[in-house]
């Protein structure tokens, strides 16, 4: 099938995420669709599934123009999507997830579907148990049962959002062998990825998004210097901190072992010193937010110690390393940051910590506009912190972080702000360093990882590696993003 | 001290007053509305029936004694729903609490109402009612805590074991001399009931009481460290604890202190001036399912708990008239409360959903 | 007593509290919780004695105790779903509404005879040794109850309907993209447990306790069905047993009063709800944290038992019960 878009856009609020976008794909071809984080790729594959309707722009499938208001049409007429965390049933069986809302049949005859499920997966080579639970299976398994499921109800468009991020290196290969299989068949396939080594193993064709405009398009043998130009821009920055004085360790992670349900973090030795900035790079969901919430004492590491400023912190609650003078900023700032209902100065009296009873509210009001004032927030200090913009409470949060902490983590501290808050935040950052603080933040944005930190972990797929920011390149940090190193 | 929020309260108020009432206006007349459409059904003049619950409310001294002595349970009641409503929490077991602060007070008056001076053992028994209040509600949020059972749950049993536990007593170690019935145990002697007046049955302390209770309890969750941790588990427990609230430590707290003033409503439903002045099955009388919906219609407000529980009493009181002069049973009350918070939220939910963009 | 006489009488006692169990089952494996059983059953028993008494047809009596407790669970339903208010809120509030509505509208019914279904032995088996007297010699409504309960089983696991049915509650993300319309089937599925909820009001009034009075001697049970459901992990089998043993307890709880007539009646009547709270825990206290880290500590053997013994105890709702789901 041929699946061309035409002038595509998308806007969320302020946020622009397609800006008309346009792309023709031949059937039975492997599409790499390439991009940074927030680029427009997944919004753009969500307007081609079904999820979401275009502002502007138009859909075409063998050169007819269709419309589709659900992804369940448009996987009748013919576009499924694998989402990153597969949509299904965790609590279900294998076959009755494969069955849930297929055939259009009142009994269900799991025997004969049992054998189609076993003929369409033996096919590929997947192995399914169709008695197994979903909630046992490994997201590498759950992405085969979704590919069969949509495949059996005549997809002929698939798309896959960032497969590979948490499967294992032989579940990917069965993957990719499948795909090619599938192209052969003359399925088009559409490969979202940020992975250069995948995308050029395996598409024939790629198409470069940045800011939710299409920034290049190459046939596969396209040097990947090229592909990283595409990406990032002409402009390379290079990582300028050299010359940092640090202090004692701060932060020790000894052969740290972290899991969650989807991933994997094994045997991670970290140590980073009085004012050291370590930034975390990778796709989200590679690991860095597991490490991070282990450092705040959020998650339990499954093997290894962590220690702050010389104490073994391993395994101890929360409190302990809030006590420890550590600071943890989320990413969510609605759903963990914030509390929407709240004032500024409530927020402020709600850290302060004291044998008082009552709450002083004049010191309350007089601490909170002294942080409007020193985070540039447009607020008051009676306003609701959920009536501020998202910059505000972005702003909002930084400014609710301890005041002197001796380790900060912090989860995109920058996000949604524009240039000169970021570099005035950063200011306020590297003010801290200067007093001792030892700073981790995970971003998805290069340019900031490079710029700010000392060194950078970069995660891929649960693995880490170390990469000095000094002198190298926004191109070498593109690479390993995208991989390299990591074989 | 400065109230830090009086500019906020104050632009709030505006739009409360300029918004919010019109709304809760509607959902009254709503209310009115279809519960005339009930009388009607039942072929009873709505008027009739209305203004006979106004004048068992109203209608006499007596009568405005009996609509005061039902407020002060509810008031207090109420108070210690705001906690636990402010920290997020369904206290479904709050009967119980009532309960069980009778069933202590009673039990501390039995053991000392001969060998101390009758308003030490009244002040005494005040603090056992506040006592087995708030043991009986920490065990609901030790349930919730160590055993994963929902507070709605662990709660409702705790409320049918109490009442058990009452039924046993009353039947058994507590029987009157003679033959034991379910009509409850030894009155006290006058001596330990609250001070009234000669022809106004009504003790001016049961109030004040109530009445400290709301304003203590809006003071706190305003104005302390404790209240705002309350607030903040409320409305987001994961942020809440990120900001290092020790979210199960003050949760625990919420269930005792809304305990406590559950307990001393069973206090005062045995001591009160026109009590019965004895433990009796089903002593909470559904005070405490009765404040849940005042605090619900209230919008956890403590400031309109107060009117709202007061004519809330005056409905339940009013309402006993009706089996007496007409063929209605007196559950009619509960019918209007009932539909009062039920349009409340049909109220709200249409302006949160249809009329956002409007003025 | 006999065995067999003891348990035929434990299942014709069971017709209401089964078919609120299995109702609300329903409702809430499509991931919606309807807290105004309580109420639901009070109020469906006294409409369904009224209208059976003036039309002089216990069908209709049945039928008017299923319309309005549809009609319960359509404002839950409209409230929460559309209006988006708090679910246990709403709920709470109509089980409150629904029993005061029940005592003023019954009034005029109190103590009043009125038709009641009858016994309908199914001749041939009836006479049958031992199970005879216990499954065929029994009211129509046991048998539509057990039967109630097989159905729903086999539409939960074995039709594609009942396949998404579980998919609403678990994850009505994914269950929209496989095409389904999220909220139009949660009001189906509230609605459908509304009615059968009806259904086992109606029961206690044209049956188990023939009648109308106020109090009724049913408050409480509704609470019951809701621990039930919990209790029975939303499988309607594992639930219709929770619902007989809760029987049997009462059964045994009257046995127990004749054997010890010095204890007081009232005891035993509430006996069900230390138990309904020790099961209750049973089934939850398995996801404690501290139970693993005692556990722990014990001996192989036991330990392994207890893991064991709660690991088969536990259930844990359907994933999204209670959350309200809004597209993109």
């Amino acid at each position: 099938m041929k699946v061309e878009l035409k002038d595509i856009h998308k806007r969320f609020g302020p946020i622009q995420a397609n800006d008309g976008i346009t792309l023709s794909i031949e059937p039975g071809t492997l599409h790499g669709l390439l991009g940074e984080n927030g680029a427009g790729k997944s919004t753009l594959m969500k307007v081609l599934s079904g999820f979401l309707s275009p502002d502007r722009g138009e859909i075409r499938l063998d050169n007819k123009t269709i419309r589709f208001d659900s992804p369940a049409e448009a996987v009748a007429l013919g576009v499924g999507m694998l989402h990153q965390d597969p949509l299904d049933f965790p609590a279900l069986r294998v076959i009755d997830n494969f069955l849930l809302g297929s055939p259009r049949e009142f009994l269900l005859d799991r025997k004969y579907h049992q054998t189609r499920l076993a003929e369409l997966a033996n096919r590929f080579g997947f192995r399914l148990d169709p008695e197994a639970r979903v909630s046992e299976l490994s997201i590498g398994e759950r992405q085969q049962l979704e590919i069969v499921r949509l495949l059996a109800l005549g997809v002929n468009v698939l798309i896959l959002d960032e497969p590979t991020t948490a499967i294992s290196t032989q579940q990917r290969e069965s993957l990719f062998r499948a795909l090619s299989q599938l192209t052969e068949e003359g399925k088009t396939v559409i490969f979202v990825s940020h992975k250069l080594d995948e995308v050029k193993s395996l598409c024939s064709k790629v198409t470069v998004l940045a800011h939710g405009r299409v920034t290049g398009e190459a046939a596969m043998d396209c040097p990947t210097k090229e592909l990283v130009k595409m990406m990032f821009g002409q402009v390379l920055t290079v990582g300028k901190r050299c010359e940092v004085r640090l202090g004692e360790p701060i932060l020790e992670l000894q052969n740290l072992s972290l899991s969650d349900w989807r991933l994997e973090v094994k045997d991670l030795s970290l140590k980073v010193q009085a004012g050291e900035v370590v930034g975390l790079a990778g796709l989200e969901g590679s690991g860095q937010q597991l490490v991070l919430r282990a450092c705040a004492g959020l998650l339990r590491p499954s093997a290894g110690r962590i220690w702050i400023a010389h104490r073994d912190m391993t395994g101890r609650p929360y409190q302990d390393f809030i006590e420890a003078s550590i600071g943890y900023m989320p990413a969510a700032r609605l759903e963990e940051g914030l509390i929407a209902g709240m004032t500024l100065a409530e927020h402020i009296a709600l850290t302060e910590r004291g044998p008082s009873l009552f709450i002083d509210w004049t010191m309350a009001v007089e601490r909170a506009s002294q942080r409007i004032r020193e985070f540039n927030i447009k607020g008051q200090p009676t306003t609701f912190v959920g009536n501020l913009s998202g910059g505000n409470q972005q702003r909002t949060l930084l400014s609710l972080l301890p005041s002197q902490p001796k380790l900060l983590l912090m989860e995109h501290p920058t996000r949604g702000l524009d240039m000169e808050s970021m570099e005035y935040i950063w200011r306020l950052l590297q003010a801290l360093t200067q007093q001792g603080t030892a700073i981790l933040f995970i971003s998805s944005d290069p340019e900031e990882l490079l710029e700010r930190s000392d060194r950078i972990a970069i995660f891929f797929g649960g693995k880490v590696r170390m990469m000095d920011t000094c002198g190298a390149s926004l191109f070498d940090l593109g690479e390993s993003i995208g991989g390299k190193g990591f074989e | 001290m400065i109230w830090g929020n009086r500019l906020e309260e104050k632009a709030l108020n505006k739009e409360f007053i300029r918004r919010i009432i019109p709304l809760q206006i509607a959902a009254i007349l709503l209310a009115l509305s279809l519960s005339a459409v009930i009388l009607t059904i039942l072929s009873i003049s709505p008027i009739d029936a209305f203004s006979l619950i106004l004048s068992g409310a109203f209608g006499s001294p007596a009568k405005l004694a009996y609509v005061l002595t039902a407020w002060a349970p509810l008031l207090l009641c109420s108070a210690g729903l705001l906690v636990t409503f402010a920290a997020g929490l369904w206290n479904i077991g709050i009967e119980g609490q009532v309960v069980m602060g009778a069933v202590f007070a009673t039990g501390l008056m039995r053991i000392l109402q001969d060998s101390l001076p009758p308003s030490a053992v009244l002040l005494l028994a005040a603090l056992a009612g506040l006592l087995g209040g708030a043991l009986w509600g920490m065990l609901v949020g030790g349930l919730r805590r160590y055993g994963s059972v929902n507070e709605i749950f662990g709660g409702l049993g705790l409320n049918f074991i109490a009442g058990s536990l009452t039924v046993y007593l009353i039947l058994g170690p507590w029987k009157r001399p003679g033959i034991g019935s379910t009509s409850g145990t030894e009155p006290f002697p006058p001596s330990l009931w609250l001070p009234g007046f000669k022809d106004f049955q009504a003790s001016p302390i049961e109030m004040i009481l109530g009445l400290i209770a709301i304003a203590s309890v809006a003071i706190a969750l305003r104005d302390t460290h404790f209240g705002l941790r309350l607030r903040a588990v409320g409305m987001n427990m994961k942020a809440a604890f990120l900001k290092g609230v020790p979210v199960d430590q003050d949760l625990f707290l919420a269930f005792g202190l809304c305990g406590a003033l559950a307990g001393l409503a069973g206090w005062v439903l045995i001591v009160g001036t026109s009590a019965r002045h004895n433990l009796y099955p089903l002593i909470s009388s559904g005070y405490g399912y009765l404040a849940i919906l005042v605090v619900l219609l209230a919008n956890l407000k403590p400031f309109w708990s107060v009117p709202i529980s007061f004519s809330f009493a005056a409905i339940s009181m009013g309402s006993l008239q009706l089996p007496l002069q007409r063929q209605l049973d007196s559950s009619l009350g509960g019918v209007i409360q009932g539909m009062l918070v039920l349009s409340v939220l049909v109220i709200n939910g249409i302006r949160s959903r249809w009329l956002r963009h409007e003025g | 007593m006999d065995l067999p006489i003891l348990i035929g009488s434990i299942l014709a006692a069971s017709p209401p509290i089964l078919f609120a169990v299995l109702g609300e089952t329903i409702t809430e494996k499509a991931g919606v919780i309807n807290l105004s059983l309580d109420g639901s059953l009070l109020l469906t028993a006294m409409v369904g004695f009224v209208v059976a008494l003036h039309m002089d047809s216990v069908i209709a009596g049945f039928l008017a105790g299923m319309v309005v407790g549809s009609l319960i669970a359509f404002i839950l339903a409209f409230v929460s779903m559309t209006l988006y208010q708090p679910q246990v809120a709403t709920g709470f509030v109509l089980t409150l509404l629904c029993r005061d509505l029940a005592y003023v509208f019954g009034k005029a019914y109190a103590h009043i005879p009125g038709p009641q279904v009858s016994h309908a032995a199914i001749p041939g088996f009836s006479d049958l040794p031992l199970i005879g007297p216990i499954l065929f010699d029994q009211n129509p409504l046991v048998y539509l109850s057990l039967m109630a309960v097989i159905l729903v089983w086999f539409f939960f696991f074995k039709t594609q309907p009942g396949l998404l049915l579980q998919g609403l509650g678990e994850r009505p993300a994914a269950a929209y993209v496989r095409g389904v319309d999220v909220t139009a089937m949660r009001y189906l599925y509230t609605l459908i447990g509304g009615a059968i909820v009806g259904l086992g009001g109606a029961s206690f009034s044209l049956m188990v306790k023939p009648g109308w009075a106020r109090p009724y001697g049913i408050e409480g049970t509704g609470w019951i069905a809701l621990a039930i459901v919990i209790f029975g992990g939303w499988h309607p089998i594992r639930a219709a047993v929770g619902a007989l043993l809760f029987n049997a307890l009462q059964t045994a709880a009257n046995l127990l009063q004749s054997v010890m007539p010095d204890v007081p009646t009232q005891l035993f009547s509430t006996l069900p709800f230390p138990v309904m709270i020790l099961t209750l825990l049973l089934v939850t206290i398995g996801n404690a944290d501290w139970t693993k880290r005692v556990l722990n500590r014990l001996p192989e053997g036991m330990r392994r038992f207890l893991i064991r013994t709660l690991k088969a105890l536990q259930t844990s709702p359907p994933a999204s019960l209670g959350t309200i789901f809004k597209k993109e």
